[in-house]
């Protein structure tokens, strides 16, 4: 059976246009999608039941014992963390927060290690940005801050930038010019029209100067910025300036370099600063595929987009204190359930070994790094594979996941409404 | 079968024309009915005012510029937050509050139906989320059709019949209730970094301008059959001589509909200054309000601003900019591919500003000075003007001169200069202000077929009573007793339940969303239109087939049909 226009749920691009053979419970072949949508569609090995670990090794234990086990271990935390999110669905997200709220538990996702200094930077700044699309029909000048789309959002070029053709813009490739900054050569900076290879670290330097050069300040420039001559600082200034229609995108080579958030900051004041005399628009490059989902169900549920903190009864929050790595690392939390993520594979070692030492529920589709840190691990549905619900595009836009295959998983929200009925006696959140 | 009857009820109910009656309310399974067994469950109004729920028909609570206004906004989250305590969420926020916090307290004000004024039809899902978890309210949605490039192109062919046809299957897909449109053909000039300053300017390639926008929207609005008229917020807002644009706007309104107004003006204090610079703003109350008091066909919101730190967030992208460059404060922005644009800054209104002081008097000036009440709906444009939560005390303003005059005393030496508000005797009734709340917006909605907005047989269950004795209560003189008192309903009742008492929120709620449905000739159906598909599929980021709003987001959905193109 062929499916059409479906959505890959595994990057924040939410490519929505891909043509899958679905063969009964599997699907035989993925079209137009990117290699990272063919693995996630194509090499889904699954955790076939739910696994509690022993002294020697894991046994298979029913979803009913694995669920009442994972409610008396957050039943019984003082502290307990509620960690992941981004690679499912909102309605698990959801379920998620009332958990969190019942329990006076940590909830945070995985911006905490990822864009969380670029919501810091919002948070203080605002953010001027758009949908992909008016990108797609009226950017004349692309620029990637600190990214690799290529490897890491292969279609993001193609479907929205560099290669996309726009209403506005009908022969792409002519029409529009793409500037990369990075530290160091990659592929993405072999098909820019202007690379800007900055010394680690500089970010913060480079964005002040073509701030100053952009108000007319470039007297005050020294001849080189972090490793960059001021000409080549001018020349991009100017394409900037001359845009019809200007949009950065930036990645982890951003936030999470010397400086972080202000780095962030000093990119959005740019923006600021280039629309009063063009338009501009500035925007993250999401990781996961439902990330800036679990951003907006938390923020409209609790006010915050991560690093929520119920012990006072009411929503806390502070990144730095109610974060998930810095509670981990404090020795704080004394149960954790992770959901759709893998802090195992991504978190600073100290925090990982505090994962190991606490009880921890991983409720995920697949086995990963968190599993073998974990007593419990719940396989559930992965969502857009086998379980329909809503995700966030990295713009913003919401797109429905589908469900292309039946496997025979119960979804994860179910799981966690079944805990959440648990921790509340009977009735749902 | 569930049975409630309130007895001794203070009635006014301005649709049957009950003005202060004493009566009982008897209610069968969400509606009222003429009487119970006395079986049912009774509540003692003690002749205290009821009203029907109110409904407010422009306020800014759900989707994705809601809630990016919480994203950035952390100070406010901080600034309201209360803790879960018995039925009730935990809740965060001031000026733009979770969605639970806007369900909680409107609910304490006895309000049960809200019309969320901006939906960007792409971000539509996002919407119909939050609406799910505002559980208290019946919602509807405006849909922004400002900056959409198929009805621009559609209004520059003269296509009245293809305009609604495109505006029909819109609503449908993203379950829209009515046509927003959001400084027409301005949010695309955004997408440039320009802006529209007059309505016959016209929109750069497409080459259409507001007012014919604004004229053919209209008219598919009514070949549509629509139950609310064309929502308008108007071109050059915020700025310094605005009203003749308003005013221009407000001829080219023809009268096409005998049960309601043909166009809704929105937060029209916005849209009434007169001057030509900041320094010389003043207000031009008297020219809008004589306009539309010659013209039944408009209804306009006044758009009130109060004195406090609020919110702005709007579909129209380049006023807020605008305003950034005024108030050097964060700036969010979210253009809306082929469709609309939208901007969020914080701003405070402060008593210490002229400009503030004499946009404070307008809004008051426009209620006032609007002879028929039904014509000048209250609203802030929440939060835009400020929190909903200062609806009571904008009550207190307009039943008490006195409380002006206070008010005033303490404001800009410049606003009796610039404004007419001191010279303005006129006190509403009780009975302005229940038309002025709720039954005004449920005419100009068109939803009293609905059930909404007053308390006859067959009518929705939803009341709002309030601790309030009209018959030995002077609002002139004791208005701090009359906002103390539309703070907090002693019951609010949505649907034959009690779901609020004294501010308590004490069930889980269980709202419906109100959508229109069009039924649009196979042979105008955009759907069938290959011109549509291959555009739609050549320019949008998502598939036409991935775009339209699934019936799930929509677990309580009321479809309003309705027999177009006849």
């Amino acid at each position: 059976m062929i499916v059409n226009d479906v959505v890959c749920p595994f990057c924040g691009c939410l490519c929505d246009d891909l043509e899958l053979e679905v063969k009964g419970d599997r699907v035989v072949r993925v079209q137009n999608g990117c290699s990272l949508a063919e693995a996630t569609f194509m090499n889904d090995t699954r955790l076939p039941a739910p696994i509690r670990r022993t002294t020697t090794g894991w046994k298979e234990i029913p979803y009913d014992e694995a669920i009442k086990e994972t409610a008396d271990i957050l039943k019984d935390a003082d502290r307990p963390l509620l960690y992941g999110w981004s690679s499912t669905h909102g309605e698990a997200q959801s379920v998620g927060v009332h958990i969190a709220e019942l329990m006076g538990a940590v909830i945070d996702n995985t911006s905490t290690v990822c864009h969380g200094p670029s919501i810091l930077a919002i948070q203080e700044v605002g953010h001027p940005g758009c949908t992909l699309g008016q990108v797609k029909n009226r950017a004349d000048v692309v620029i990637y801050w600190g990214c690799n789309p290529v490897e890491a959002h292969p279609r993001h070029m193609s479907r929205y930038t560099t290669y996309a053709t726009g209403f506005f813009v009908p022969d792409a490739q002519r029409d529009r010019t793409v500037i990369v900054v990075d530290t160091r050569r990659n592929n993405s900076s072999d098909i820019a029209d202007e690379f800007v290879q900055i010394e680690p670290g500089g970010d913060y330097a480079v964005l002040s100067a073509l701030r100053a050069i952009v108000r007319g300040k470039d007297s005050v420039i020294p001849k080189k910025v972090a490793g960059i001559e001021k000409e080549q600082l001018i020349r991009v200034a100017e394409i900037c300036t001359k845009a019809k229609f200007g949009a950065i995108f930036f990645g982890l080579g951003l936030t999470m370099s010397r400086g972080k958030y202000k780095n962030v900051r000093n990119a959005i004041e740019l923006t600021d600063e280039l629309n009063r005399h063009t338009k501009f628009v500035i925007s993250p490059m999401r990781g996961h595929g439902n990330v800036y989902g679990s951003n907006e169900v938390f923020t409209w549920m609790t006010g915050y987009p991560f690093a929520v903190d119920f012990a006072r009864g009411i929503a806390f929050y502070n990144p730095g204190e109610t974060t998930a790595v810095d509670i981990l690392r404090r020795g704080e939390c004394d149960a954790a359930l992770i959901v759709a993520s893998d802090p195992g594979a991504n978190f600073p070692r100290i925090a990982a070994a505090h994962l190991a030492k606490i009880p921890t529920v991983v409720i995920d589709p697949h086995v990963n790094a968190t599993t073998s840190l974990s007593r419990i691990h719940i396989p559930c549905t992965a969502a857009g594979i086998d379980a329909a619900g809503t995700a966030y595009r990295m713009d913003g836009v919401p797109i429905r996941l589908k469900k292309v295959i039946e496997r025979g998983y119960p979804d994860d929200a179910e799981i966690l409404k079944k805990i959440y009925d648990r921790l509340n006696g009977s009735k749902g959140p | 079968m569930t049975e409630l009857l309130v007895r001794n009820a203070c009635v006014i109910d301005p649709i049957r024309g009950i003005n202060g009656e004493i009566m009982d309310i008897a209610i069968r399974d969400g509606r009222i009915v003429e009487s119970v067994s006395d079986r049912a469950e009774m509540i003692d109004a003690r002749r205290c005012l009821t009203l029907p729920g109110g409904i407010d028909s422009h306020t800014h609570v759900c989707g994705t510029k809601v809630n990016f206004g919480r994203y950035m906004s952390p100070e406010d989250m901080r600034a309201g937050r209360t803790r879960r305590r018995g039925r009730m969420h935990v809740t965060s926020g001031y000026y733009v509050p979770t969605t639970f916090g806007n369900s909680y307290r409107y609910s304490a004000m006895g309000y049960t139906t809200l019309l969320e004024g901006a939906m960007a039809p792409l971000e539509a899902r996002h919407t119909h989320e939050e609406f799910t978890a505002t559980p208290h309210q019946d919602m509807l949605a405006n849909t922004l059709f400002d900056g959409n490039w198929a009805v621009m192109d559609a209004v520059r062919e003269k296509n009245i019949q293809k305009t609604a046809a495109i505006v029909g299957w819109t609503l449908n897909a993203v379950k829209g209730y009515a046509i927003k449109l959001t400084n027409p053909g301005g949010t695309e000039a955004w997408g440039w970094g320009e802006d529209l300053t007059s309505i016959h300017e016209p929109v750069r390639h497409f080459e259409v301008t507001p007012a014919e926008i604004i004229s053919t929207m209209i008219r598919a609005n009514e070949l549509l059959r629509l139950p609310h008229s064309v929502h308008l917020h108007c071109n050059n807002l915020g700025k310094p001589g605005n009203y003749q644009t308003t005013l221009a706007t407000f001829d080219l309104v023809p009268d096409l509909n005998p049960d309601r107004q043909t166009l809704y003006a929105t937060h029209v204090q916005f849209h009434a200054y007169g001057g030509g610079t900041w320094r010389n703003i003043c207000s031009k109350a008297e020219e809008i309000t004589r306009s539309i008091n010659n013209k039944p066909q408009i209804v306009m919101d006044m758009g009130q601003i109060m004195f406090c730190r609020t919110m702005t967030m709007t579909a129209d992208g380049p006023m807020e900019f605008n305003l950034h460059c005024l108030h050097h404060n964060k700036w969010s922005n979210h253009d809306v591919e082929l469709e609309t644009g939208s901007g969020i800054i914080p701003v405070t209104y402060s008593k210490k500003s002229a400009v503030n002081c004499i946009m404070w008097a307008i809004g008051l000036e426009l209620a006032l000075l609007t002879k028929s009440p039904w014509q000048c709906l209250l609203e802030t444009d929440n939060p835009n003007g400020a929190p909903f939560v200062k609806y009571p005390e904008v009550i207190g303003l307009l039943m008490s001169k006195r409380y002006r005059d206070e008010e005033c005393a303490t404001l800009h030496a410049d606003t009796e200069k610039r404004t007419s508000l001191h010279a303005l005797e006129r006190e509403m009734d009780w009975f302005d202000i229940a038309v002025m709340t709720r039954a005004g917006q449920a005419k100009a909605l068109g939803i009293i077929n609905q059930g909404k907005g007053h308390l006859g047989i067959g009518a929705e269950a939803d009341i709002a009573i309030y601790p309030i004795r009209t018959d030995s209560l002077d609002p002139a003189r004791e208005y701090r007793k009359v906002v103390e008192g539309f703070q907090k309903t002693r019951y609010t009742i949505k649907r034959g339940r009690v779901v609020s008492r004294d501010g308590e929120i004490i069930v889980d709620g269980a709202n419906a969303t109100f959508w229109t449905n069009a039924r649009i000739p196979e042979d105008l159906r955009v759907d069938n239109d290959p011109e549509f598909i291959r555009r739609f599929q050549e320019f949008y980021t998502v598939r036409m087939s991935n775009y339209p709003v699934q019936e799930v987001y929509l677990p309580r959905g009321r479809c309003v049909e309705t027999e177009s193109f006849t």
